[in-house]
């Protein structure tokens, strides 16, 4: 098996099979009432086809439950008939006729015909039923996850920054996939289990309440077993769940770490850890697969006996007269239905605890606050000279916590503002404040003079170019990355951008050229190259002010100065913000604002800074320091 | 699959044994139709209520024994398929730890865990269910159709009909299904994809405003989805009224022509009824067979793709004995070392002959593609040299027991690599001997004290899987510590300061140099400030050695080297020193 299909295996998809009686891990949801109602409204434009649902539904198993005792009365003629002809034959002969009497067809052809129309009917309703429920649930499914991914788009980014992509992600696709199956069945599974053991118990009554009662008897003992054994078997379930997943735990570290094991050695401990944890879960595993491998035996068996007291019972009330054969027969029948709407019904409020969970989490999601909206009157500049200010700026992640506390700079057009510190000091605080991702506390960013926040929101991010660096590209042909902001340019456009970008050259020797497709993870060109892409990307929009993210050293050496030639063209004559990591981009910029542990800590020119004697002078001295 | 059954061969006995309690299970439920027919028969009809409750008392026996046949029967399967997939899960496990980088690219990490996890439970569930259903169905198919054709041979035709109709829906159906359900899982991975490039891309989308167009993207994966899904669910709608329909046609033809047969006066009407009970027996024992045919593909791939780790021979061997070390010998010596990968058309290192001799630092720099990192992983045997020697102390590689090789070297990956466990029992992975003093000591040295210091816990600080709660720096840091505790003859470092800022870097190897400066070390580097001040510095270009030398001797002799220097440090940068 090649890699190369193994890569999504893990993914969700078909749900995996599941043995018989096995059971989901049932998740509960916090609140599952206002998460039902909650449910129930987003259900409400649906009603219509809901309703016939239920009616559907109900109309199938009534139809269904009465065929039974349909079947047992053409029995019973049978039987009857058969009593004449016996008494006919042995001499006794009953009836007036002086002809040897028959099985009576006509009767009971108009019998069959009656149970084949219900039978029919029962069927089609069926069908009619499950058809507008996958409607329903495909609808809700399909409104449910455009609702999220719009909500994407809406939220701040300070949501992502404290959530993890795997997540959302789930969201987006397991939860709203055990939505759209739950509601798929559920419904359905509720207004049949209700109606079969309501219908049943109607017709067993009609038949015989003698019997009906004899039947009874081994419900509640049938019912006690079965809530034992789940409960039982939940308990395995749970500590085998907890056992598979530190197992998986285990095997994902030490495989993604094997290098790391071998080289010290690790293989025995990790052997035993292994050991450990995987006979725990065989001791919880093969429990958990016993207990839920009984329900379906213990069902039949208590099926069985149901049937054993039904035929003998039955047998003596027949022998005495009080009941017919075919009653028995079409007792027989229920008594082997009654379990399986009782084994839905335990079922089903199952369903409906991972329903509300997997619901709680969508709404939640959904419910989340958004980015604060644009203002009544804005402004809109229509040319833009490129004038940064920040005036008093306080900002700070978390309200209590500032980080800029109180910066002012001014930039004029054209200049370039190197931002320098160690790793992880915070630099990308800049960007997420003059792109309004964040939002500042006091103070002012000003672009010509006028407020950022009295600016549209695209309008102010239009005015920005940006090139980060993890290049982004997404799954596409290098045509459509190149023209991702600006998604009219003509061919010719999209070809300058990329030359002046010094990205022409090397997207002229890709298979496919411009229209050579980037694969799912855009790795099948390399990094150096992703990186020449953004910059044509921003090329091509022509902003007034720049943002640029120096790469550190995961690129080629030649690719390396193609990028720095790309970079200083793009800069000619825009304002820009670069976060730099090379010493004559700093040297060479109009000011250095030097952070640390998010703190604007000096703000200068190299040779300012330098006589300053401060953190700049220590960092910029480590660069050269003999070791 | 098959070749893993090897793995059933302890729980032969049990096998035999779920086999047998299987076969009682099946004849009790084949026998009661029976028995019940007596009681109509020949109770009911004739009259006789003794034998009504005779027979009565027989049926609840075997009904009982019956039962205790499926507990035990589900008890052993239930052992053998846990037990089974335990072993076969120790099995791969041990396997996969022998495997050398070759066979972890060849299935690629992320298969063998899900091979590891997700592969052996399906095959757990599939042991499990063929030990039950896929010996209870056949053979209550098989039973209740004898037991048909002995009640009533004329009419078991009805059954033939109805099973050949069964399975010919079920095979139309899954015709069509099947197809769809591999283009839905194409539709779902296309739905992952918009949304995690939507969510990994959130500030150049909002800084190209593009959001509209993210969100078109998104709505048409949705659609194509849900499209199809509806397809699918109506399909698949249809399977239980069907089913029910041709069970309950087949009922109304058993009585319509049972009838005929009662009036000739060749049929009991208790037959006729236990003919019922048989044909239901059989559509179930249809029905459960057309459901194992459907997921018995699915865990078929699973089982060959557990049997093809198994089957793998790891590329790298260790010997049985190593031979001595020659003292005196260098500590690193490459003699004309060509490594190609697998199946690749060209070797990535040709040629390397050099010497790294002991108690110096060695450094290789080269672009990326160069090799460097390669040429470290021949040292450690994450894979083995295609022509040449790598010798240790004098010793080829090959020739070394693994504890003797890996003994000697203190290993520090490109990216930080930590377990789950306290910071403590990362450190000292090594060296599980080491006490705290140890720890703390090679701690200081990798500067990671600060932060260590800092969480209340210290060493005992506890660490998520995959170091997740930890930076990569510290990340880095911990794992210097780790190799540092070992105290190793042979340092290697695999680009392990690019993760840190340079005022760290710069502390770091001031730190290292009186720590290491007994031992041998070799670091592979993209900074040129990293490499400057070694011993020698080897440069690679394109796999092959284009220099070896001193900082300022390269600099003048070695092109390569002299456009990496340029293109990090300016030319009186590079000259300073």
């Amino acid at each position: 098996m090649s890699s190369n299909n193994n890569k999504k295996e893990n993914k969700a998809g078909i749900p995996p099979m599941r043995g018989p009686g096995h059971m989901i891990r049932i998740e509960k949801a916090k609140d599952f009432k206002s998460t039902m109602k909650n449910l129930i409204f987003h259900l409400k434009p649906f009603w219509i086809s809901l309703i016939a649902v239920i009616v559907f539904a109900f109309l199938s198993t009534a139809f269904n439950i009465m065929s039974p005792k349909i079947l047992g009365n053409m029995t019973n003629q049978i039987v009857s008939n058969y009593m004449d002809i016996k008494a006919y034959d042995s001499g006794v002969s009953v009836g007036p006729s002086e002809v040897r009497p028959g099985i009576n067809f006509d009767s009971l052809s108009q019998t069959v015909l009656i149970l084949s129309i219900l039978y029919l009917l029962s069927a089609l309703f069926g069908y009619i039923q499950g058809w507008l429920m996958a409607v329903v649930a495909q609808k809700i499914t399909y409104d449910f996850r455009r609702a999220i991914s719009k909500k994407i788009n809406r939220l701040p980014l300070k949501y992502f920054d404290s959530k993890s992509h795997g997540d959302i992600l789930s969201r987006v696709i397991n939860d709203i996939d055990t939505l759209n199956q739950t509601l798929n069945q559920g419904l359905t599974q509720i207004v049949t289990a209700i109606t079969t053991l309501l219908g049943i118990l109607i017709m067993m009554f009609w038949i015989s309440w003698l019997m009906t009662l004899v039947a009874l008897l081994l419900l509640p003992l049938s019912m006690g077993v079965i809530s034992v054994i789940i409960k039982k078997s939940q308990k395995y379930f749970k500590r085998q769940q907890d056992s598979l997943g530190r197992i998986n735990g285990h095997i994902e570290e030490m495989y993604s770490g094997h290098h790391i094991v071998k080289v010290f050695n690790g293989k025995k401990s990790s052997l035993n850890k292994f050991r450990s944890i995987n006979n725990e879960m065989y001791d919880s595993a093969w429990k958990a697969q016993f207990l839920s491998g009984l329900m379906w035996p213990l069902m039949s068996f208590f099926g069985n006996l149901g049937y054993v007291g039904v035929s003998v019972f039955g047998g003596f009330l027949a022998y005495q007269g009080r009941v017919n054969i075919g009653d028995i027969q079409a007792f027989i029948q229920y008594t082997r239905q009654f379990n399986q709407p009782i084994i839905q019904a335990a079922n089903v409020a199952n369903v409906l605890q991972s329903t509300a969970a997997a619901a709680e989490r969508v709404f939640e999601f959904l419910s989340e606050a958004e980015e604060i909206p644009d203002i009544k009157n804005l402004i809109e500049l229509s040319s833009v000279q490129g004038r940064v200010e920040f005036r008093d700026v306080i900002f700070g992640y978390e309200t209590e916590k500032p980080v800029i506390k109180g910066l002012n700079v001014v930039v004029e057009p054209g200049k370039r503002i190197a931002i320098v510190g160690p790793t992880g000091a915070g630099k990308t605080t800049i960007v997420n404040l003059l792109l309004r991702f964040y939002d500042i506390q006091s103070g002012a960013i000003l672009v010509d003079g006028i407020d950022i926040r009295r600016l549209k929101r695209a309008h102010l991010r239009r005015l920005f170019g940006m090139v980060l660096q993890d290049a982004w590209l997404f799954n596409g042909t290098i045509k459509e990355n190149i023209a991702y902001g600006f998604k009219s340019a003509t061919e010719e456009k999209i070809i300058a951008a990329a030359e002046a970008a010094h990205a022409d050259q090397f997207i002229r020797t890709l298979p496919g050229g411009y229209n050579m497709e980037l694969n799912e993870e855009t790795d099948n060109i390399s990094q150096g190259e992703k990186q020449l892409l953004t910059i044509a990307r921003v090329m091509l929009i022509d902003p007034p002010i720049l943002i640029l993210d120096e790469a550190t050293s995961s690129v080629d050496t030649r690719t390396e100065v193609l990028i720095q030639k790309a970079m200083n063209k793009l800069m000619a004559g825009r304002t820009s913000f670069v976060i730099a990591h090379r010493l004559s981009t700093i040297r060479n910029a109009d000011m250095i604002l030097v952070i640390n542990n998010g703190n604007i800590i000096e703000q200068g020119k190299h040779e300012e800074l330098i006589s300053r004697q401060g953190f700049y002078t220590s960092l910029y001295n480590s660069q050269f320091a003999l070791v | 699959m098959t070749k893993l059954f090897k793995y059933l061969k302890p729980y032969i006995w049990s096998i035999i044994a779920v086999f047998f309690l299987t076969i009682i299970q099946v004849g009790v439920n084949l026998e009661l139709p029976g028995y019940m027919a007596r009681i109509i028969d020949e109770g009911i009809m004739e009259n006789q209520t003794d034998i009504i409750f005779s027979v009565g008392f027989i049926m609840l026996s075997i009904s009982l024994a019956g039962a205790v046949c499926i507990v035990l029967a589900g008890y052993l399967a239930a052992r053998i398929a846990t037990g089974f997939a335990m072993v076969v899960r120790e099995k791969v496990f041990d396997k996969v730890h022998d495997f050398s980088l070759v066979e972890f690219n060849r299935f690629s990490t992320s298969s063998l865990i899900t091979r590891s996890t997700n592969d052996i439970q399906q095959i757990q569930t599939i042991v499990f269910m063929m030990l039950r259903i896929m010996l209870v169905a056949p053979l209550t198919a098989a039973g209740a159709i004898f037991q048909a054709y002995r009640t009533a041979p004329s009419m078991t035709w009805i059954m033939g009909l109805a099973v050949f109709v069964i399975i010919g829906v079920v095979v139309l159906l899954w015709s069509i299904v099947m197809p769809k359900f591999k283009l839905l899982q194409k539709l779902i991975d296309r739905l992952n994809l918009v949304t995690r490039e939507n969510l990994s891309g959130l500030r150049v989308i909002r800084a190209f405003n593009a959001e509209k167009y993210e969100e078109k993207k998104f709505n048409q994966a949705n659609l194509d989805l849900v499209d199809l899904n509806l397809f699918l669910n109506r399909l698949l709608a249809l399977i239980q009224p069907l089913m029910t329909l041709i069970s309950s046609f087949a009922m109304i033809m058993v009585i319509w022509v049972g009838a005929r047969l009662i009036g000739d006066g060749s049929f009991l009407v208790g037959d006729m009824i236990a003919f019922m009970q048989y044909l239901t027996l059989v559509l179930f024992g249809f029905m459960m067979m057309s459901m194992i045919f459907i997921m018995l593909p699915r865990a078929m791939v699973s089982g060959g793709r557990v049997a093809d780790v198994l089957a793998s021979e790891p590329a790298i061997k260790e010997p049985l004995k190593s031979c001595s070390f020659k003292p005196g010998a260098p500590a690193i010596e490459f003699r004309d070392v060509t490594f190609a990968y697998p199946e690749a058309e060209y070797p990535v290192l040709k040629n390397i002959t050099f010497i790294a001799e002991s108690g110096k630092t060695t450094a290789l720099i080269g672009s990326t593609g160069s090799g460097k990192s390669t040429l470290l992983h021949l040292i450690t045997r994450f894979y083995d040299v295609s022509f040449g020697h790598v010798l240790i102390e004098g010793v080829d590689v090959r020739q070394l027991k693994f504890t003797d090789l890996y003994g000697r070297l203190g290993y520090v990956p490109q990216k930080g690599v930590l377990f789950s466990g306290t910071i403590g029992s990362n450190i000292k992975y090594g060296a599980p001997q080491a006490d705290d003093y140890r720890a703390h000591a090679a701690a200081s040295v990798a500067q990671a004290s600060e932060f260590i210091d800092k969480t209340k816990e210290g060493l005992e600080a506890s660490i998520a899987q995959g170091g997740t709660n930890v930076s990569g720096g510290q990340k880095q840091r911990l794992s210097i510590a780790r190799a540092l505790v070992k105290k190793p003859d042979i340092f290697l470092f695999d680009d392990s300061f690019s993760a840190l800022d340079f005022r760290t870097d710069v502390a770091l190897r001031q730190a290292l140099k009186t720590e290491t400066a007994q031992a041998t070390v070799l670091i592979v580097a993209q900074r040129i400030n990293t490499v400057m001040n070694a011993d020698k510095i080897i440069v690679l270009d394109k796999g092959k050695i284009s220099g070896i030398g001193k900082h300022l001797d390269l600099l003048k002799n070695c092109a390569v080297y002299k456009e990496i220097a340029l293109s990090q440090l300016s030319k009186e940068e590079l000259y300073k020193y």
